[in-house]
C-alpha cells in the first residue's frame, strides 16, 4: 500500500532537483524559471497528498491557487525575459545590471 | 505489488527523471519537453490520489499553456545556449552540495514528523459524497469565493503586464491607420483632368 510518506519523498526529491537546477543553470534565466516551476510542482504534490490522506479538500483548493500564481509568474517572467533580451541581446543573469544594484 | 503501487512507482520515477533532465539538458527545447513529461507524470500521481480535477487542470494549464509559452520563448529568442551552458561544470559541485544539504534537512524534518492528536477521528469524518470536481466547486464558490476572484484578478494583472512589457511600437515601419482610411474623402482622392487630344499635360 502506497502511503503518504511515499508521496512526500517524491515531492522532496523533486524540490531538491529544482534547487539543484537553480544552482546548475546560474546563467540561463529560462531554465531558472523551469526549475522554479518544478519546485512549485513538488509543493503541489505535497498539498494534494496531504489533502487526499487527511480527507480534506482544502489542500486541493490551495493547489489551484498555487497553479494560478505559478502561471501568472511564468507569464510575467517570460515577458520580462523577452523585454530584457531585446535591450541587451542576451539572457545571462550576470548581464542584468541596468540598475547597478 | 498492486496495480496502484506499480503505477505510483512508474509515475514518480518519470516525474523525477523528467525533473533531472529538465535541469541538466543541454538544449532548452529538450528541457521544456522533459518538463512536460514531469508535469504529465505528476498529473498521473494526482489521479492516483483521487484528485482528478487538479490533475486535469495541471495538464491543461501547465502542458497546454505554461510549457508552450516556454517553448515559444525558447524558440523566439536567438540565444547562444552553448555559451550559457559552458560554465555548468563549474557550478556542479556547489549545486550538488546545496542539494544534498537541503535533502538532509528534509529528511530530518520527515524523521520527527508525526500526525497530530486526534487526526484519526478527523479523517474518519466523511466529507461530502459527490465527485471530486463537484466537491471542489462547492468549496471554492462557497468558502473561498473572495480568494477565487482575487486569483482571477492576479491573472488579469499578469495578462496586462505581459502585454505591456512585450508590446513594442515601432516608428520606422508603415502601418495601417484605419481612421484616416475611413475619413478620407473620395472626391479629393482623385483628380480628373480633361486632356485635349494631341497635347501633353
Amino acid at each position: 500500500m502506497i502511503g503518504l510518506e511515499h508521496y512526500l519523498i517524491v515531492a522532496a526529491a523533486l524540490f531538491v532537483i529544482g534547487i539543484f537546477g537553480l544552482f546548475l543553470n546560474r546563467k540561463n534565466i529560462i531554465i531558472l524559471l523551469m526549475s522554479i516551476e518544478l519546485m512549485l510542482l513538488s509543493v503541489n504534490i505535497n498539498f494534494v497528498a496531504f489533502s487526499a490522506f487527511l480527507n480534506d479538500y482544502v489542500g486541493q483548493i490551495f493547489t489551484l491557487f498555487v497553479l494560478t500564481v505559478a502561471a501568472a509568474e511564468a507569464a510575467i517572467g517570460l515577458a520580462i525575459l523577452v523585454c530584457f533580451f531585446r535591450n541587451k541581446g542576451s539572457i545571462d543573469v550576470e548581464d542584468v545590471n541596468v540598475m547597478k544594484g | 505489488m498492486s496495480i496502484a503501487a506499480v503505477a505510483f512507482y512508474a509515475f514518480s520515477m518519470s516525474t523525477l527523471v523528467g525533473g533531472v533532465f529538465t535541469v541538466v539538458s543541454r538544449n532548452p527545447v529538450h528541457s521544456v519537453l522533459w518538463l512536460i513529461l514531469s508535469f504529465i507524470s505528476a498529473a498521473g500521481l494526482f489521479v492516483l490520489l483521487g484528485a482528478e480535477f487538479v490533475a486535469m487542470l495541471l495538464i491543461i494549464v501547465y502542458v497546454g499553456a505554461v510549457a508552450v509559452l516556454f517553448l515559444f520563448v525558447v524558440m523566439m529568442l536567438d540565444v547562444d545556449f552553448a555559451e550559457l551552458k559552458a560554465e555548468m561544470a563549474r557550478y556542479l559541485p556547489l549545486g550538488l552540495l546545496i542539494g544534498v544539504v537541503v535533502l538532509i534537512q528534509l529528511m530530518f524534518a520527515f524523521g520527527v514528523w508525526d500526525y497530530s492528536q486526534g487526526y484519526q477521528q478527523r479523517i474518519s469524518e466523511v466529507i461530502g459524497n459527490g465527485t471530486n470536481t463537484a466537491e471542489l466547486g462547492a468549496i471554492i464558490y462557497d468558502e473561498y469565493i473572495l480568494i477565487f476572484q482575487l486569483s482571477g484578478l492576479i491573472l488579469l494583472v499578469a495578462m496586462i503586464g505581459a502585454i505591456v512589457l512585450t508590446l513594442r511600437h515601432r516608428e520606422d515601419i508603415k502601418r495601417q491607420d484605419v481612421f484616416t482610411q475611413m475619413m478620407r474623402d473620395p472626391e479629393k482622392a482623385m483628380e480628373l483632368k480633361d486632356i485635349k487630344p494631341g497635347q501633353g499635360l
